[in-house]
Parts: structure tokens; sequence; C-alpha cells
């Protein structure tokens, strides 16, 4: 022992050691980085010498340099001489260094190849285990490739402590090398049955990982596992074990009712809070993300473990007084939450507490399961307890995410659960009191929505915004508050706009007009001056009403007086608005000098009611006719003569009549009756409530409103703005509104009962209140989806092409809440018999009955239809046992089925989307699905989830930041009888080969009493016709194609076809979207190309089809989809 | 698990091992960031943070910050057992360890690391293995942590 100390402080006499570099650099804290630099250039001089132990020492050294952050690359040959070296001390340094430095652009890498395989075979297995190791950290898919064979032997060495880091390694192997998963599977799968509990574990592990990414390929070793998680007690390994029955119960339902038995016995029986965590997380939460969403929630029902289990015992994880525990039953609650919404909310009193937990990461996660906590029930004492918090908060940040949260809260999905208007509205203007908070645009733009929405409302806004405006020095008093001065600019504006409603404009045109207004932000000033100009001319129509003619011309003197202030203004807008005004007002004086009434004029200039506008109005408005959106103003150069003429084809004469949009024309009867089932939507859908004009009434006599001292004291300390009434007080007047209607209903209840005679009316009235009972006491215009005057479903797709444009009309006319009449009437090209929907579709019964009507409908539409040769089609789609959703998808033509074993039929019309015919290539992997939802059944369907599994070829397209397998959900809701479009974006890599798609649409089925989850799987099918593109070629142009040799050639014979050429001619452009070169007789040339720019060339003739591509896939394909089309026939 | 880092309360990085191939200069600017994030919290706070994409799992033992990365699927309760473990480690080898075991033999701490952990996973889970794992390669290496303890006193009393 002393020798050997001796003998480290002989080393240390020669070099410097790491431990000297280290005190080193503890001793000059002053000029670290120059004592660093003189080291790394004794480092430098070190490398140089032949002796492998300096070199060790000086490679370990550089290793700690690197931690601290400078660059090493420099010795990364150094690095494997010393990885080199037969002595296990210095090999052991080397591959520490490079498990550090190394990466896979490290050049060095390839030379350590060999190296490494030396290691990993040498009898040592420290040597071996040093290199695997190392190997994990720096594998590159090379390294990964040529060792993959040496690491696989080493699985089945004889040695426990190699196998178990080969297992392991292979992990990251496949990574960087995925062919070689397949030979080295069985290996794997042997090793979960190793004696040695690590091997097996890390087997385990390798597995698992594996799984997560693709389960499917996984299934068969479900038993194996099973088995595994019954006997094993290692926690580690049951975790993982857990994990990987997440990932496999979608795929394989019938595993769930398996696993109820031993996930129930360790949830009850395990004493390790990560494992019970991996438990309740598995079955309620991985599931519902990853792999598949639209799966999981059968998953919970397959597991029927009630919900009540899992919530209970996070429960106790958030009672703990551990914070991690707290804080991850809180995170796994919120998830719970998406799919038991009601197990939890029954916690909401401690939840609630978590609010007033030290740690502030706990109580964001509180808030954020507040928010999907909320009902028209609970939301007021909710927001109640949060305005309490706010009150409370310490710091900034974590008050203004309150803030940001109560707002949030209370206008999700449309201000779903506000029932009281005037409560919300006290409370932002309560929130207008926070000191020095950022969101006071959030604030100002949350008033001005509800103000302009619900109109019941106007008035009790206007009379608080006035008071606001009255004390607007208490919002600006202090400079730190200049954050909630935005909420002035609401003010002012909805005081302006709807100054009809001001019990005293006057006072409120002075409080606008004060010179403190000038140090306001630019914008705001800008809004006063306008906003001023509106209270005069109201302020005037008042007056002169009146005898006393001189009130008004005060009034236009109190304008002229102070409105200068405002033309001097920095600000230009301010300035322009003010001088305009003043000007305005000078003239108007002038005329009142004359007697003259003005203000009647004078109002006219702000007259007229804002509606809001739905933020897809646009599209609403049909294209004028003769209007060509999307022609060239000025023709672009022209970029190849021959894509320039017109095409000489058969039917282009024919043409130009067909191509301009044709709307519905409807009769006044239809119209009325259009109404009517529009009414009785309105009725039925709960986001459509008339407004009660009493409810008003009852609150404008609250006690506090109208007079308002005006306290002209400058105060610097936040005051609570007097007068403003409190929100608390709409707490208990809502609770006493709802008795009131409560007791109306039960009288109803009584007066039928009475009528009916009968006692079985009774389960209405006692029992708690439900959801759908507590009516809003204001209505919301909700314009974000569909105008509510539109009950005709109309799109437009716009195929553009170079040298003309034609516009394809698709509408459909649908008699709402008639299910029996016909749902869908499609326009087609007239000599399409019958859709492969109606004559595939044996087990609907609903296609059937249309059939007949469709028919008539297709005689009457068949002059019109003839020949248009681009056409679409509206189809019905699905109709299940349950008749909740009818799927009906319009687009292009290539109309595709398949008949499910549920008796679901589907058919799927991708609509390809085109925007200009040269292919745009950027856009030539996209395909756009549009798909219609109808609601055929009598119940409210919401949250509506759309998701495909995505195959290698074909993925539907997420919003960012969303993983691989969410899915989409579905903008809007479906009130009984109504329908919607939604459309999918896909990205498609190789169009060459049709793909089918399999998808679910999960939804909730909300009836009066109780919300079921419902799914839907279908498929979607991508056939190669829907790729192709109808593009016109002229026959030189397609003739040089032809001779180019680059196409393939291959050819098809059409059997027992018998109809007319120009039937069949038609029937392959309408379907599969080609378009006639030059017809000779019976025999024509046709082209299409694909929207990646393949060409597609065919010469049809009456039996067969010769035809030639530059992708002989893709040809073969859509020459198999053709013969199907007339198969068919 | 993606990366784990060890670093002192003034913030100064003491060990850092990544099981994702990323290059320096987004390694030293997520280092930097976490270092920072996590300093900044409250004494009081969970040992959990969304950061990114990633779950972060973090806890303090005595001056020492250890740190880990982890994605969004895996379990932050075993994480922090796996951080518990390595400490535990950390200590039967150095006996009694402190935040200078790992300055001054911070090549020992990577290889107790790379025995317990291999590409981000947990490979043994048995303490005994581990710890017979490292005292049989430092034989080979002619290491004795014993001789080392006894420098170390040596250089606790310079410092």
């Amino acid at each position: 022992m002393a020798l050997k100390i001796v003998k480290g402080s002989i080393d240390r006499m020669f070099d410097k050691n790491l431990q000297d570099l280290v005190r080193g650099i503890r001793n000059h804290k002053e000029d670290e980085a120059k004592y660093i630099s003189t080291c790394i250039d004794e480092i430098k001089q070190e490398l140089k010498q032949d002796n492998i132990a300096v070199k060790a020492n000086a490679v370990c050294k550089l290793t700690y340099l690197q931690m601290l952050g400078y660059d090493v690359s420099w010795a990364a040959f150094n690095i494997v001489e010393v990885m080199s070296s037969s002595k296990f001390t210095y090999k052991r340094i080397g591959y520490l260094a490079a498990s550090q430095c190394f990466h896979e652009s490290t050049d060095v890498i390839m030379l350590t190849t060999n190296q490494i395989r030396k290691d990993l075979s040498s009898p040592n297995q420290y040597d071996t285990g040093v290199a695997l190791t190392g190997l994990s950290c720096f594998v590159t898919p090379d390294l990964a490739r040529d060792l993959a064979n040496d690491i696989m032997t080493l699985m089945s060495h004889t040695k426990p402590y190699i196998r178990k880091k080969a297992v392991l390694i292979m992990y990251k192997v496949f990574l960087k090398y995925p062919e070689s998963l397949r030979p080295a599977f069985p290996r794997l799968k042997e090793k979960l049955e190793d004696p040695d509990p690590g091997v097996q574990s890390a087997a385990v592990n390798v597995i698992c990982e594996l799984a997560r990414r693709n389960p499917k390929n996984y299934l068969s070793l479900a038993p194996l596992f099973f088995k595994l998680m019954t006997s094993s007690t290692n926690n580690w390994v049951l975790i993982k074990i857990i994990k990987l029955f997440g990932a496999l119960t979608p795929l394989e339902p019938r595993l769930g009712k398996k696993l109820i038995e031993p996930l129930t016995n360790l949830i009850h029986s395990t004493s390790a809070m990560s494992l019970l965590y991996e438990c309740v997380n598995t079955v309620y939460i991985d599931v519902n993300t990853p792999p598949l969403p639209s799966l999981s929630l059968s998953l919970c029902l397959y597991l029927s473990l009630p919900p009540q289990l899992c919530v209970q015992k996070l429960r106790i994880l958030i009672e703990d007084s551990d914070q991690n525990l707290k804080y991850l039953g809180l995170l796994a609650m919120s998830k719970i939450l998406k799919t038991h919404p009601k197990s939890v909310q029954s916690h909401k009193d401690l939840i609630l507490q978590c609010l007033d937990d030290k740690d502030e990461s706990i109580r964001l996660r509180a808030l954020d399961l507040l928010y999907g906590m909320v009902s028209k029930k609970n939301l007021m004492e909710i927001v109640k307890k949060l305005m309490l918090h706010v009150d409370k908060a310490e710091g900034t940040t974590y008050r203004d995410e309150l803030l940001t949260k109560i707002i949030d809260i209370c206008s999700q999905s449309n201000y779903q659960y506000i029932t009281n208007f005037e409560w919300y509205i006290s409370i932002l203007v309560e929130l207008t009191r926070l000191e020095g908070t950022r969101h006071g645009h959030l604030i100002a733009s949350q008033m001005l929505d509800v103000a302009i929405r619900v109109k019941a409302i106007r008035g009790f806004a206007v009379a608080q915004m006035a008071t606001l405006l009255d004390n607007a020095h208490l919002l600006t008093g202090n400079m730190q508050r200049m954050g909630i001065c935005e909420v002035l600019y609401a003010a002012a504006w909805i005081c302006g706009e709807f100054s009809e409603h001001l019990e005293n404009p006057m006072q409120t045109l002075e409080a606008m007009l004060r010179p403190k207004v000038a140090t306001l932000p630019g914008h705001i000033q800008a809004v006063y001056v306008q906003n001023a100009a509106k209270l005069f001319a109201t302020v005037l129509k008042s007056q002169e009403g009146n005898t006393d003619s001189t009130a008004a011309q005060e009034t236009s003197q109190l304008m002229i007086d102070r409105l200068p202030l405002f033309v001097q203004s920095a600000n230009l807008e301010v300035q322009e608005r003010a001088s305009c005004i003043l000007q305005l007002v000078k003239y108007i004086q002038k005329l009142q000098q004359k007697d003259v009434e003005v203000a009647e004029e004078v109002s006219a200039l702000f007259a007229g009611e804002l509606n809001p506008v739905a933020p897809k109005a646009q599209k609403k408005v049909p294209v004028p006719e003769g209007l060509d959106l999307d022609s060239w103003i000025n023709e672009p150069p022209s970029e190849s003569e021959s894509e320039d003429e017109q095409p000489k084809a058969i039917f282009a004469k024919e043409e130009p009549k067909h191509s301009r949009p044709r709307r519905e024309e409807v009769d006044e009867k239809e119209l009325a009756k259009r109404r009517e089932a529009r009414k009785q939507e309105q009725a039925n859908n709960p986001f459509y409530i008339k407004a009660s004009p009493s409810s008003q009434k009852v609150y404008q006599e609250a006690p506090g409103v109208e007079h308002i001292p005006v306290v002209q004291i400058d105060l610097s300390v936040p005051l609570k703005v007097p007068g403003l009434p409190m929100s608390d007080q709409y707490v208990k007047l809502e609770e006493e509104r709802r008795q009131k209607e409560r007791a109306e209903k039960k009288k109803k209840e009584k007066k039928k009962r009475k009528e009916k005679r009968s006692g079985r009316g009774k389960k209405h009235d006692s029992g708690p209140e439900s959801e759908e009972d507590i009516t809003p006491a204001h209505q919301v215009d909700i314009v974000t989806e569909e105008m509510p005057e539109w009950s005709i479903i109309t799109s437009y797709i716009f195929i553009k092409t170079k040298s003309y444009c034609v516009t394809v009309h698709v509408c459909s006319s649908r008699p709402l809440a008639d299910s029996e009449k016909l749902p869908v009437r499609s326009h087609r090209a007239a000599e399409a018999p019958k859709s492969p929907t109606e004559d595939g579709d044996a087990t609907s019964q609903e296609p059937k009955k249309k059939s007949s009507k469709e028919k008539r409908e297709k005689k009457k539409d068949k002059d019109r239809d003839r020949k248009v040769r681009i056409s679409t089609g509206l189809f019905l789609c699905l109709l299940g046992n349950h008749s909740h959703l009818i799927l009906v998808s319009s687009g292009l033509p290539g109309i595709n089925k398949c008949i499910q074993k549920s008796k679901l039929v589907f058919c799927f019309l991708p609509l390809t989307k085109v925007y200009d015919i040269q292919g745009n290539l950027q856009d030539g992997s996209q395909v756009v699905v549009s798909v219609i939802f109808e609601n055929k059944c009598d119940s409210f369907l919401k949250s509506m989830e759309f998701n495909v599994l995505d195959s290698l070829n074909s993925k539907l397209q997420r919003p960012e930041g969303s993983g691989p397998h969410d899915g989409l959900t579905v903008p809007f809701q479906l009130p009984p009888g109504v329908s919607n479009e939604a459309r999918f974006v896909f990205t498609v890599q190789s169009i060459i080969m049709p793909q089918k798609l399999k998808g679910t649409l999960t939804f909730i089925v909300k009836n009066e009493d109780s919300s079921t989850h419902e799914k839907l799987d279908f498929k979607l099918h991508f056939t190669c016709t829907s790729y192709l593109i109808t593009t016109p070629c002229y026959s030189d142009a397609f003739a040089k194609l032809l001779e180019s040799g680059d196409l393939k050639c291959s050819s098809v014979r059409l059997e027992g076809v018998n109809m007319p050429f120009h039937h069949l001619l038609a029937r392959i452009c309408f379907h599969h979207h080609f378009s006639v070169v030059e017809r000779i007789d019976s025999c024509a040339s046709m082209y299409s190309r694909s929207i990646q720019g393949h060409h597609v060339c065919l010469l049809v003739k009456t039996v067969s089809i010769d035809a030639k591509c530059d992708e002989p896939t893709l040809l073969g394909n859509v020459l198999d989809e053709i013969k199907q089309t007339f198969s068919q026939c | 698990m993606q990366f784990m880092l060890l670093f002192s309360r003034q913030g100064k990085l003491r060990l850092q091992k990544w099981y994702v191939p990323l290059s320096d200069k987004e390694r030293k600017k997520i280092s930097r960031d976490l270092v920072q994030t996590i300093l900044a919290r409250k004494p009081k706070m969970c040992s959990f943070l969304e950061w990114r994409d990633l779950k972060i799992v973090y806890k303090r033992y005595a001056s020492l910050y250890f740190c880990c990365a982890v994605e969004d699927q895996d379990n932050e309760l075993i994480t922090l057992e796996i951080i518990h473990r390595y400490v535990e480690l950390l200590d039967k080898y150095f006996g009694s360890v402190c935040e200078l075991d790992i300055i001054f033999n911070f090549e020992k701490a990577y290889f107790i690391l790379d025995e317990f952990l291999l590409g981000g996973e947990a490979q043994e889970t048995s303490k005994k293995n581990v710890l017979k794992a490292i005292e049989q390669a430092d034989l080979l290496q002619e290491f004795n942590i014993g001789t080392f303890k006894e420098i170390k006193i040596f250089l606790l009393g310079e410092i």
C-alpha cells in the first residue's frame, strides 16, 4: 500500500495527473482560461510521447476538460490510440474518453471497428464489457452494421455480465441498423427466459422499447410476458411489462380481460409508488395517447376497471405530503379527466385545495385540471375560488397565469358553461383591479367579444364600462399598471358603439375627454376620440328632443374645447381622427347656431348595428357568375406552347357551357320548409338559445350600479373601484334564478302529470340538477362554424388548369330533421348507371330505399350533367347498426368502398387537391379527403376524433406538436340531423400503389341523461386513380410524349363491355380523370397526369386499352382499376 | 433516458452522460439551460418539470444536483429511484461520498454509472452486483479505492 502511494507521488513528480489538474484549476480561479490553455499545451506535449501511460493520463485529463466545455475533438486520434492499448487500465480510460467525446460525425470512429471487434471477443470479460459500454454511447450506423453479428454472438456468452450488456446494446444497434432486428429477434426472445434475472430484465427492457415503436410485431410474445408479469417480483421489470401491455392491448382487446386481475392485484397490493403510478398511468393514460387513441377507449372498457379505483388511488397520491407524488397524482388525474370527467369531478375539493400548495408547479397542474372540470353547475363556484387566489397570489407570473386560466375556463367552447353573462362581465371588471398584470389586452378582448356577441348583456356591459371610464384614473394612476389600461380601449369602444344603452351619456363623454386621457397609449386615445364622436351623436339626439337648445350647443362647445388636446397628439392616428372630428363638430356648431336640427344627420354617421361575422363567412358568399377568381389578370409569359392552345378534344366544344358553377334553384315552398327545419334545429341546439329578455330587467335594478360618486383623488394604492358590483352577488342571484327555474319546471311537470293522471313522470322532479337543465340567462351568437342561414351544404372545387378553368359545384339540399327523405342528392355523369355504393351495399337498408328516388333525380339531371367532363358525387356512405352517423364524402370520382364485418359500409372519395396543373411538386404529395359527417340519430354528437393509422407511405397531416398517433379533432359538434364537412390532408409519398388506410372515428353521444363513447372503424381507400388529375393534352405534344421512348407499355382487354364507345370514353374520363386527346372513329387516345407528374397515356379501342406510362406499377394499378370499373357494369 | 447531468449548487457541471447523439454545441446549450432552470426552482418544489418535449427529473443531494431527462412515456418515479440508486452506489464505493470525490475521481463516477446504466436503461438492479463488477475491474486496473481514500484525507486537509 505504502509502496503504491510512493509510486503515485513519483508519477506526480513527472506529470500532472488528473488530480493535479483539478486542484490547479481550483487554485487558479481568477485566470482559469489561461491556466487551462497552458495545461492543454502540456497535454499536447504528453500526447506526442510514445509512452502509453503518459498518453492515457493526458487523455484522462482531456476528458475532464471536455466536461468543462473545452473542445477536445483534435485529440480524437489519440483517444483511439489509448483505446487500443492492450492494458485494461488504459483501455478503460480510452473507452471512457471516446464515449464522452465521440459522436456520429467524429471521423476516426471508422478506424475503431476492428479494435472494438477484437475487444468484444477478448477472453477478459471486462475488456468486452468496457467495449460494449463505450459502444453504447457512440455507435454509428456503420459500426452497428459491421458489429451486429459479433454482438449477437455475445448475447449467448457464458457470462451473464456480458449477456446482459449485449442484450441492452442490441437495442441501440436496432435503432442504427434496423435490418439486424429480424435475425437477432429469436435470440432476443430466448433471453426473456434467461436463468439470470439481470439478462431477463435487460431483454424485457429492449422488447418493451421496441414494442413502443411498433407494437404489432410483438403481440405473439404476450403469453410469455403474461407469465413474467404474474411471476416476477422485480418492480423494474414489472413496470416495463405493464408499459408493454399498455402498447399491446389496443391491438388485441382480448388481452384487456386477462389483464384485469393481475393489474387490480398489483394496484391493491404494491407498496412501490412507482409501480402503482405505472399501473394507473398505463391503464388510463399511456394507452389513451399513443399508440391508438381511438382504441384506448375500448381498452378502458375491456379492462372494465372502475375508474373510481384509479381515481381513489390517485387521491391518495395527491393527499400525500410528498410534493412529487402530489404532482404526479394531479398529472395522471388530468389525463383520466379526458375520458372519465365525471369520476374526476367528484374530487373537486381536493383539486381546489392544491391551489393553496406552496409549490407553484403543483398549483399550475391543479389549474390545468380545473379547466377541464368546469360545468355549468360549478363554473361560478370554481371561478369564485380562483378569484380568491388571485387576490392572495404572490408573484406576478403566477397571478397572470391565474388570470389567463380564469378567462380560458370561462370562455372555453364559446362560453359554453356561462349561464349568466352579467356575472362574467363583473368578473372581468374585477380582474382589471389586478396590479401589474400583462394581460390587459386579454381582458379587453373578452369584454369586446361578450358585448358584441351577447346582445342581451349590452345594457349591463355599457353601464359597467362607463363606470370603468369614469374611474380610469384608478387604472392608470400607477405606472406599473400600464398593462391594464388596455381595458380602457374596450371600455371606450363599448360605451361609444352601444351608447344608446348609456344612462348618462353626457357624463361618460366628459370622462372620455378629460385631459388625463392624453397620457394613455396612442391606440387607446384614438379609440377614445372616435367613440367620443359616437357619444356626441347620442347626446345631441337626446338633447335636441328637449326644448332647451343651449344644452346641445354646450355639448358641441365641450367637444371643441377638449378636442384640440388630441389634435396636438404625437400619434398620427389620434391626430388625424381628432382633427376630422373637430372640424365636423365646428361645422355642426355653425348649423346649431342657425337653429338647424342636426342630430339625425350626425347619428347617421354611426348608424347600423355591428353584427358578428363568422371567420369562414367569406366562403359562404357565392362566386358571382362570370367571375373567375383563378384566372390570370395578366396572362403570365407562356412556358410551353403546346399547353397554351385549346385542346382539340372531342368534348372541348361543349365544355364552356358547363364549366360555370351551377347553383341550386329553390322555390319558395322549399325555402319555407328549410326555414322551418332550421328553426327546429336551432331549438334542439343547446348553443342556440333565444334570449330571455326578462332576466335583464331583474338585474338592472341591482343596487349601486347607477349613481357612482366620482372621487377625484389620485390614489397610488389599488382600490376597489367604487360602485362596481361584486361578482359574488351573482352567484347568489344565479342560484335563486336556477331555483326559480326548477320550481317552474316542477310546476309544469305537475301540470303534465295531472293531465296525464299517471305517476310515471316521477323521475324528473327529484335528484340533482343535470347539466342540460341549466339554461343560460343570455344567448351567445356562435358564428365560428356555420352561419345558421345556410342549411345547404355547398362547396366549390376549383380546378385550375393553365388554359381554362372548370368550376365544379357540389351541392346538396337536405331537408333537415327528415331522415326518411333522401339525405343527399348526387350530381354525377349520367353515363354512370349506378354508384358502387348502391350495388355493393346489400347490408344496409337506406341506400336501397333511396335508389328509386335517385334514379328519378338522375333523369332530371341527365341533360345538365351529360357532358360535364369533371363532375362530382356525393354519396351516402355509412349506416351503422346505431344509425348514428352518416359519413358522406364528396370529391372527384374515384369511388371506392369496402364492406366491413360490422355491417358498416363506407365510401370515401379522396379528393385530390389541385392548384396548378403544372404539377407543383411540393404539393404533389398531398391529398385532401373531405368527409361530410351527418348525424342521423336523435342525440347530440360531440368530441369527434378522426384518426387514421398511418402507413409508411401515407400519413395524416397532424398539427405540429401532436404525436404520430394522435387523432384529429373534428372542429365541430353535431346536433341531431345536422351535417358538416371536414377536410383532412394526407401526405402521400409514393402514389404508384393503391392504399387502404384503417381509421377510427370516436365520438361522444350525448343524450339527455347520459353520454357514451362510440367508435366507428372505417377504411380509407386511396386508389391510384385518385392521384390522377384531368389534364388536357394536345395531339402533337401527345405524339412527342409517345415517341420519347421513356414510357413503359401495358395493355388490358375489356371483356363483356357492350356500351356505346362514347359512353366508354366518358366513363374513363369521369371515373379515372382522363381527358380525350383525339378520337378517330372507335379509337381514341387519352391522357392524364398524376399529382407527382407521371404521364399516363391510353389508346382506347372498343375491346382493349393499350397504355403507356413512365411508371409501370402505377400504370398497372390504374389499368386494374379501369377494368374494375367496367366489370361492375 | 436521454441524458444525465450532475452539477453543483453554483451551476458547475460535475458529470454528464448523453445517451442520445447530439453535437457538442447542443449539449452545451441544453445543460446550460437546464442548470439555470433547475437552480431557479425553490427547494420545496417537486422534482419534476416539463422541459421542451422531455420530462426532467432531478434531485438534490447535499451540494449536488442529479438531473435526468426522460421521454414522455417514461415513469418519473422510477427515474427518481435510478438517481437514488446511483447516489447509493457512489456512497458505497467512495464511503460517504461528497462532491470532491466526484470532482477528483470523475472517471470512477463514470465507471460506476456505466455499470449501472447502459444506453440509458438500467442494466443491473442489484447494488451488490454493480459494486462487485467495479471492484473486479479496479483490480485489473491495479487501482484500489482504499489507496484513494488515504489520498482523499490528504487532499481534504490540503484544500
